[in-house]
């Protein structure tokens, strides 16, 4: 299983819940897809129509920013925690 | 009766509430945080439903419906505007939304960014992607200006459901006249002065087109320098400039119901996005451009420098109609007598980026 902590402003779309867990390995598209599936607004907060990532949307895993290790590619195990962070930006 | 105008601002959207046009109530902001490029209010249901588009530049665009003027919102599941995936692109933003005829009573369109046109049947929670126009052979030379590269003008014709034209920058006017099945650049006599052909077929630079309250074939055009009147549904174009004091600005918008009358908010150059002798000033022209007037009474009357945004002004559907508009200072005005005086609705909101005003 791997557990995705969300960001507050996201919250909205999962009632409230900060901590999801689902049971896709393998690599962080394999979770992000399953997300996409049981919470379709939340996901399209992270991904656009295309399945990229959103410019200003960082996503870690275990502590790595996903950019830096693979992208959506990013390895992905059993017990591995997946964060969703926004970035630093807006004005 | 009652007005809403509704504020679409860089941080949200306001909704402010009158019984008289002249105290009002100001509420929001609802979406918080997103710049709400368009917003309608639809009047075909019983009970009007306000849209909005609006865009978080976190976590992207969506488009929210209400049914209860604002109390309640309701946004999709899945993305109510979104490309297919053979297209390869991905949705900037919506910069417009229009419902459709009252014989088309669940038609609502959408202009995007990237420049694109979708159809929603279902009264604006779900859109298709009008294939004829992102399949245009013009597509791959349309080009983005500073504020991107977007339909961001949309007009059903009012009588036939075939007919529509869209506005887009930079690209110009394009027309169907088979319910968007092929579509044809109108762009003949609009100048685009920053190209080596300064007469192109397309790639102009239209900021706004609005209709004529009283003769469907009359539009006008608010240009990158240039304002301009056609006569033929937009096939053509002749200026209307020479009694206004600059070609530039943003906004052009149409009176509701008097055939001929059309205001502006001209800024002094393309170079000098301010107001033309930093002085606020609406103008109005009764006569389908051929002449101008200026408008201040009740405006700031000292220098004043925010401009105003291709859609931070409307009008709404009272008799005598109200003008509205909104500047990138977060300020509001209204005129509940055509334009001959104004008062301030709203002061020290975001950005406005557009407004949308209804009797309700």
């Amino acid at each position: 299983m791997v557990t995705v902590l969300l960001p507050g402003p996201l919250r909205a779309e999962t009632g409230g819940e900060g901590r999801l867990t689902v049971a896709a390995t393998g690599t962080l598209r394999a979770v992000l897809d399953e997300l996409a599936t049981a919470w379709p607004r939340l996901a399209r907060r992270i991904r656009d129509e295309r399945g990229e990532l959103r410019r200003y949307v960082n996503v870690y895993v275990d502590g790595e920013d996903c950019r830096h290790v693979g992208g959506l590619d990013a390895a992905v195990a059993d017990g591995t925690e997946v964060q969703v962070l926004p970035s630093v930006a807006g004005g | 009766m009652a007005t809403l105008l509704a504020i679409g601002t860089g941080k949200g959207l306001f909704l402010a509430t009158s019984p008289d046009r002249r105290d009002w109530a100001v509420s929001g902001p609802h979406f918080p945080m997103t710049g709400v490029y368009a917003v309608a209010v639809d009047k075909r249901p019983d009970r009007p439903r306000l849209l909005a588009g609006m865009t978080s530049s976190h976590f992207g665009p969506s488009v929210a419906t209400s049914g209860d003027l604002g109390d309640s919102w309701q946004e999709p599941e899945q993305a109510p505007v979104a490309f297919p995936a053979e297209t390869g692109a991905s949705l900037g933003r919506v910069w417009q939304l229009t419902p459709a005829g009252p014989d088309q009573p669940d038609v609502v369109w959408a202009g995007t960014e990237p420049s694109a046109l979708f159809r929603s049947e279902d009264g604006g929670r779900s859109f298709s992607l009008v294939r004829a126009l992102w399949d245009h052979p013009h597509r791959e030379r349309w080009g983005a200006g500073f504020g991107g590269q977007a339909v961001h003008s949309v007009l059903p014709h009012p009588s036939d459901p075939a007919r529509m034209a869209v506005a887009m920058s930079t690209g110009g006017v394009y027309r169907t006249e088979d319910a968007g099945a092929s579509w044809a650049p109108g762009n003949t006599g609009i100048r685009a002065y920053f190209l080596p052909d300064e007469w192109p077929e397309f790639g102009q630079c239209v900021h706004k087109i609005a209709r004529d309250a009283g003769r469907p074939d009359r539009l006008y055009a608010q240009n990158h320098h240039g304002v301009y009147r056609s006569d033929d549904d937009g096939r053509s174009w002749t200026s209307i400039a020479a009694g206004l004091p600059s070609d530039f600005g943003f906004p052009i918008v149409a009176h509701p119901s008097r055939p001929g009358t059309v205001y502006a908010f001209p800024l002094t150059a393309d170079a000098e996005r301010f107001p033309v002798d930093r002085r606020c000033r609406v103008y109005r022209s009764a006569d389908a451009g051929e002449s101008w007037e200026p408008l201040t009474a009740g405006l700031p009357e000292g220098p004043f420098y925010p401009s105003v945004l291709r859609d931070a002004m409307c009008a709404d559907d009272h008799d005598p109609a109200g003008v509205y508009f909104g500047t990138r200072s977060g300020e509001v005005y209204v005129s509940a007598d055509d334009g001959d005086s104004w008062s301030q609705v709203a002061a020290h909101l975001p950005d406005v980026l557009c407004v949308r005003a209804v009797e309700v």
